[in-house]
């Protein structure tokens, strides 16, 4: 169990955040580039002191700078996996691997057999003598996964394990590390800017921007109702705020919405672009919200067409490409969306 | 690995290195040809060869150590602290390399002769006098060489990618493994490098040692200093079965170097 309060500064950089996560658990820390992910992964290996806040681990201390404890970053029962893998170029896989078995005092013999057990485990059995810059990414991420894992850490800290990786690898080596993770019994501390990677792998996500949380809870919670543009131009929904009387939605950039849920005071909005409709000219007996606008980008993603519409407020509507043609799209010029009250949902901030 | 096409062959390119390859090569040729073959075993195992060549070795290798010793905290220095004027020291230090090393000399013997604002008191105190002595071979060739040393320790420092340092730690070394088994294996090559250059300056070193040093035959005569002395005494075999001697050991080091330092 990781029970941490991380407050510091550095340079105009300020971080604060406070969080926990349980033995066995696996949360994923999403933010931008410079968010403050990485810091707190650097705080929590107390590789950067702490300016105020205290970082607790089963029970034990590791960093309270108003008692002026701080454990060293060795003596912390902590394992991290990086971006990109941080091999030592000059030892062999097994001798990686036993690395922090022979630093923590275990004699050679016993960690170069537990070395080659882990590195059976995420099957590199044969492969021990090569290495690192012999290998591809894929497995060099693999050889760090055992490398960490065989310390039996009670904190596990992964720093965008998979973004150096290609697709392809990318998804043999998640699917490995869900499964592993899924037999820890450390606490571990994901951080990616990957919804993919937070969603496959998290039990419970954090939102990190601007050295704060801005939202916390389970993937399918924050992805559904999200409270940042961040996470909502990740997944790529409409997310207006506003003030809602009943049904009656007053966006804070002007125009108003109905949406089928009666709330009232200050709300976030969040429409699915395949929810918006597009037309050319005004539709007759459209029942809800219908307004005016002008095509300002068309942009293809996979098989749909995302249409941005510039008016009060501003959307993205999804359209199939063979609208593109009907309705003249790349013209750009006027348009009318519509978006049904039921396909708004709204809640509060 | 390179998979670009072959090069199309340039003759002018071709001349000019060819002409640059013989530059270096006639030299070689030169002191081989000229050597004294049949009288080589005599000159070389002469008093004054045997002394020359003892001295040089001693000098030279301590100098190197003494590089090591106090250059390597000043190139991690350099590399790693965080300090004010740390531009104006490594200037500073590395002024020798470009220095002529006769000035370097005059500048030693400012600083460590008897009348010197190091040596006086020095002497004074302790009755030391560094100028005429061994020891005063040894001051002017780490002078000269322990820059070459520094510099590349430094860059080895500076080019080594210090996450895996943290990613030790993390992994529960504490400092002095991380050093002893990252830092220290990952700079290596750079040591082994610095190593090498050291000593082969401070084995060539000419200007600041007799300067600063002296020829005395047998106490502060060093290789090249009895091979200009011969050469300037018209003994002209003397000089070239010396040189050869340096030219020897010189191309050893270059190809224990190749073999250690292997695929890169």
């Amino acid at each position: 169990m990781l029970e941490a309060d991380i407050q510091l500064r550095l340079g105009k950089f300020s971080l604060d955040a406070a969080f926990s996560a349980a033995s066995g658990e696996v949360v994923a820390l999403l933010g931008p580039n410079g968010s403050g992910k990485s810091t707190i992964l650097r705080a929590l290996t107390g590789l950067l002191p702490l300016a105020g806040g205290r970082v607790v681990l089963d029970g034990t201390v590791l960093d309270d700078p108003a008692q002026r404890t701080r454990v060293a970053p060795e003596k912390r029962p902590i394992a991290l996996m990086f971006q990109d893998y941080l091999l030592f170029p000059h030892l062999s896989v097994l001798e990686n691997v036993a690395f922090g078995l022979r630093a923590r005092g275990t004699d050679k013999k016993a960690a170069r057999q537990k070395a080659a057990e882990a590195l059976a485990q995420v099957g590199l059995e044969d492969q021990g003598a090569k290495k690192p810059g012999s290998m591809s990414g894929g497995q060099q991420q693999r050889v760090a996964m055992a490398r960490a894992l065989v310390t039996d850490p009670r904190l596990l800290l992964l720093d965008e394990p998979l973004a150096a990786l290609d697709v392809s690898t990318k998804t043999d080596v998640r699917r490995l590390l869900r499964a592993t993770l899924r037999q820890s019994h450390a606490a571990n501390i994901l951080v990616t800017h990957d919804l993919l990677d937070a969603v496959a792998l998290g039990d419970r996500m954090i939102v990190i921007e601007n050295g704060g949380i801005v939202q916390t809870g389970t993937p399918a919670e924050v992805t559904a109702r999200p409270r940042s543009r961040y996470v909502a131009d990740l997944t790529g929904v409409n997310l207006l705020r506003g003030t809602a009387r009943g049904t009656a939605v007053d966006l804070d950039g002007g125009g108003q919405l109905t949406s089928a849920d009666p709330v009232t005071g200050p709300v976030f909005a969040v429409i699915a672009p395949a929810e918006v409709a597009v037309h050319r000219q005004r539709p007759d007996g459209t029942a809800g919200n219908l307004w005016r606008g002008t095509v300002s980008e068309v942009d293809l993603m996979g098989d749909r067409v995302r249409v941005r519409v510039d008016g009060t407020p501003t959307i993205t509507a999804e359209v199939p490409p063979s609208a593109v043609d009907d309705l003249k799209l790349d013209d750009g010029g006027e348009l009318w969306a519509s978006v049904s009250p039921a396909a708004i949902t709204v809640y509060p901030p | 690995m390179d998979d670009r096409p072959r090069q199309p062959f340039n003759p002018l390119l071709a001349c000019l290195a060819a002409l640059a390859a013989l530059f270096f090569f006639f030299p070689l040729l030169g002191l081989v040809t000229g050597a004294p073959w049949g009288r080589m075993v005599s000159v070389i195992t002469s008093k004054s060869s045997l002394d020359a060549l003892q001295i040089s070795l001693i000098a030279s290798l301590s100098s190197t150590a003494l590089a090591l010793l106090f250059g390597f905290p000043l190139a991690w220095m350099l590399a790693r602290g965080q300090f004010r004027g740390k531009g104006l020291l490594r200037g500073l230090t590395t002024l020798p390399m470009v220095l002529p090393p006769v000035v370097g000399g005059i500048a030693l013997l400012l600083a460590y002769g008897r009348r010197g604002i190091v040596g006086e008191p020095l002497h004074k105190a302790t009755g030391l006098s560094l100028p005429f002595t061994l020891a005063g071979v040894i001051v002017a060739e780490s002078f000269v060489a322990m820059p070459f040393f520094v510099i590349t320790a430094e860059s080895g420092l500076r080019s080594m990618n210090r996450r895996l340092e943290d990613a030790a730690r993390s992994l529960g070394a504490s400092r002095w493994t991380v050093f002893r088994r990252v830092t220290l294996p990952l700079i290596w090559p750079a040591l082994v490098a610095g190593i090498v250059l050291t000593w082969a300056r401070a084995l060539g070193e000419f200007g600041a040692t007799i300067t600063f040093a002296g020829n005395l035959p047998g106490v502060t005569q060093t290789m090249p200093l009895a091979i200009y002395i011969s050469q300037s005494s018209n003994k002209m075999d003397e000089a070239i079965a010396l040189s050869l001697i340096l030219v020897l050991v010189s191309l050893v080091v270059m190809i224990f170097r190749r073999e250690r330092s292997g695929s890169d």
